[in-house]
């Protein structure tokens, strides 16, 4: 709930021309972030992608340093350099939002690599979307995790498009089966619900921390949105009718509310986390840039 | 600075193959952090037998042999770098660059930067360059300009035994994704190495040779080419001065420019090819602080603008030699024949 009002919110800042540049909404896809981050720990570390809000916020992150650096703010995650496709909370084991699909493969086997040589229980997960599986970069890396049995759960998110393209044009084969030719396990999970994901998650990350190795899941999801804030009349490649049914149907907090049935806890959750997230945004639009002169300054560390 | 090869005192004589394992191995032993991952570098101690003997001493869990999967370990790489390691990845030719230029590109070089300053990337890439050893255009490139050219990323291209190691050491020590270029013809040249601890400061040139007419600054291999030039000319009067940036990413401009403005007059010689090369950004800095001292244009000489060709007649023409310096040098100075 807590990232569906603050996509809403993003939303809101591009459509009012208070933010600069575009975003890409997760709304929609939220059990997957959720499901998956509610079973690591502070110290697991994820990948994200150009949709990364919900890893991010679910990984624990400040909502109110998300906006600031959203907006290109001083005090955002990366003092405004990063911007919405690049956020990194290094506290919580975000390494990073990545604009480059697939990018970050390579960078999450690594952490697993490392957590493995060092002699840490650590996981690491690495988010993507069914963009990603078009990447040679996925497989170079997912070979060598389970060659050496590192301690990685990759986690693709299929919420049907490449950008503007039904991933069914652009992907052959079986997706589970990538992974299950390299050695790696693969379950497919619900992505609408979060206790689904949960499970699975529970499952991949027990295997890994136990030293067997990678896991793969891919969870059936779909993006509301279009492909980022601009992308509004998406009716050249889908239908209208498809985004209500999964709206309708198939929402991830709809699902999980009414299988809690607290309709009171759930408006009162509702009401305060929409207050934080206005308070953030507020925040958020106060705050100051940083000063120009900082433009060289972290180039090198 | 004098050069170290000058000085006979406390040093062995090396190969730049041997200093590079040296290197390797005092840092492995000294940093349980540090780790070696690539093709063939195990057992077979990579095709150039620079790393022979590694895993015998390390094991195969610090010296790991990877599949044939470039950009996979460069990424691999850069995770574990920014997660406490400080890796070093072999690519075994400069030329499979192209293969890992996101994970170089866009990733390493810019996550520093990019996260506000909060994420570092130790990490050290070696490489190779250099033409003239028959390998035809797929192994035979120069290509240290493209990765000079992105902010973020520092550049080591060593001439000599000793700066092959202490630029080496400095690198894996160094908090910033480094990408270190070693010639591949050179791994057999010989050179004085200092006893003990020897580290080389990226970023600080050295003079390898003090004269007066002509600076010649040069690159990597191209630094035995100027020196070969110097000591021909040397019997005509003609006194090269040879500055090596040992470093062309960051640059020590300063040492550069106070050698032009020195002799007035400079060749830069660079194995890259020589247009929107490392060649032009060293004359362009030349012409920038130092034109006012200047009696001549800047002469460029950098392999010639085709791919690297295989029948050594026609490879032979594309590299700067020698006596291509020595020609410039006459020119510059009026005595050309």
């Amino acid at each position: 709930m807590g990232i569906r009002a603050f996509e809403t919110a993003a939303n809101q800042l591009y459509l009012s021309a208070k933010m600069p540049g575009l975003t890409h909404l997760y709304i929609g896809e939220e059990a997957v972030a959720v499901g998956v981050c509610s079973m690591l720990r502070v110290d697991d570390v994820v990948t994200s992608t150009h949709r990364g809000h919900g890893h991010c916020i679910a990984k624990g992150a400040d909502v109110r340093r998300m906006f600031c650096e959203l907006l290109g703010k001083e005090e955002g995650y990366c003092r405004g350099k990063g911007g919405s496709m690049h956020i990194a909370d290094h506290a919580n084991g975000n390494l990073g939002a990545n604009a480059i699909v697939g990018g970050s493969a390579g960078i999450a086997t690594g952490a697993a690599f490392a957590a493995q040589r060092l002699g840490s229980d650590r996981v690491a997960v690495c988010f993507f979307g069914d963009g990603a599986l078009g990447q040679g970069l996925l497989y170079e890396v997912m070979n060598m995790a389970a060659l050496w049995k590192l301690p990685v759960v990759y986690v693709c998110e299929n919420n049907l498009y490449n950008e503007y393209t039904h991933f069914s044009e652009v992907t052959a084969g079986s997706i589970p089966k990538r992974a299950e030719a390299f050695g790696i396990p693969a379950e497919e999970v619900d992505g609408q619900d979060v206790l689904a994901v949960r499970a699975a998650t529970e499952r991949a990350v027990e295997r890994a921390r136990a030293g067997d190795g990678p896991s793969f899941l891919l969870a059936a999801t779909y993006r509301y949105h279009g492909h980022h804030v601009g992308d509004i009349d998406r009716a050249y490649y889908r239908k209208k009718e498809e985004e209500e049914l999964w709206v309708a149907e198939r929402d991830p907090i709809e699902l999980l509310a009414a299988r809690i049935e607290d309709d009171a806890g759930f408006s009162e959750l509702h009401e305060r986390i929409d207050a934080e997230i206005a308070e953030a945004v507020a925040y958020a639009l106060d705050a100051p840039y940083p000063d120009p002169s900082e433009v060289t300054q972290d180039v090198f560390a | 600075m004098s050069s170290p090869s000058a000085v006979a005192v406390g040093t062995r004589e090396l190969t730049i193959a041997q200093a590079v394992n040296e290197a390797l191995a005092e840092e492995l032993r000294r940093d349980p952090t540090v780790f070696l991952i690539g093709e063939d570098i195990a057992e077979a101690g990579h095709p150039f037998k620079v790393l022979a003997g590694l895993v015998a001493e390390f094991g195969p869990g610090r010296v790991v042999d990877s599949p044939i999967s470039e950009a996979g370990i460069a990424g691999l790489g850069l995770g574990a770098a920014m997660t406490g390691m400080r890796p070093v990845v072999d690519i075994m030719f400069g030329d499979f660059l192209t293969l890992i230029m996101d994970q170089v590109v866009n990733q390493a070089a810019k996550i520093h930067y990019m996260s506000g300053g909060s994420l570092k990337a130790p990490l050290t890439i070696r490489t190779t360059l250099g033409a003239t050893r028959r390998s035809a255009a797929q192994h035979s490139q120069s290509l240290h300009a493209w990765v000079a050219h992105v902010p973020g990323l520092k550049v080591c291209l060593p001439s000599t035994p000793a700066d092959a190691k202490g630029l080496l050491k400095s690198a894996i020590r160094d908090d910033n994704p480094v990408v270190i270029f070693e010639d591949k013809m050179m791994y057999t040249t010989k050179g004085h190495v200092p006893d003990g601890e020897h580290l080389v400061p990226l970023g600080v040139a050295d003079v390898k040779r003090d004269g007066e007419d002509i600076t010649v600054i040069a690159t990597s291999s191209m630094v035995q080419v100027a020196l070969a030039a110097a000591d021909e000319l040397e019997r005509d009067g003609v006194s090269l001065e040879v500055v090596d940036p040992r470093t062309i990413a960051p640059l020590d401009r300063e040492t550069l420019v106070s050698s032009a403005r020195k002799t007035g007059r400079v060749i830069v010689v660079d194995e890259g090819h020589q247009s929107y090369g490392a060649s032009a950004e060293l004359a362009a800095v030349v012409a920038e602080d130092a034109f006012w001292h200047l009696d001549a244009p800047v002469v460029r000489l950098g392999a010639m603008d085709v791919p690297i060709p295989f029948s050594p007649v026609l490879e032979d023409e594309t590299v700067p030699t020698p006596e291509r310096v020595i020609a410039a040098a006459r020119r510059l100075v009026g005595k050309s024949s």
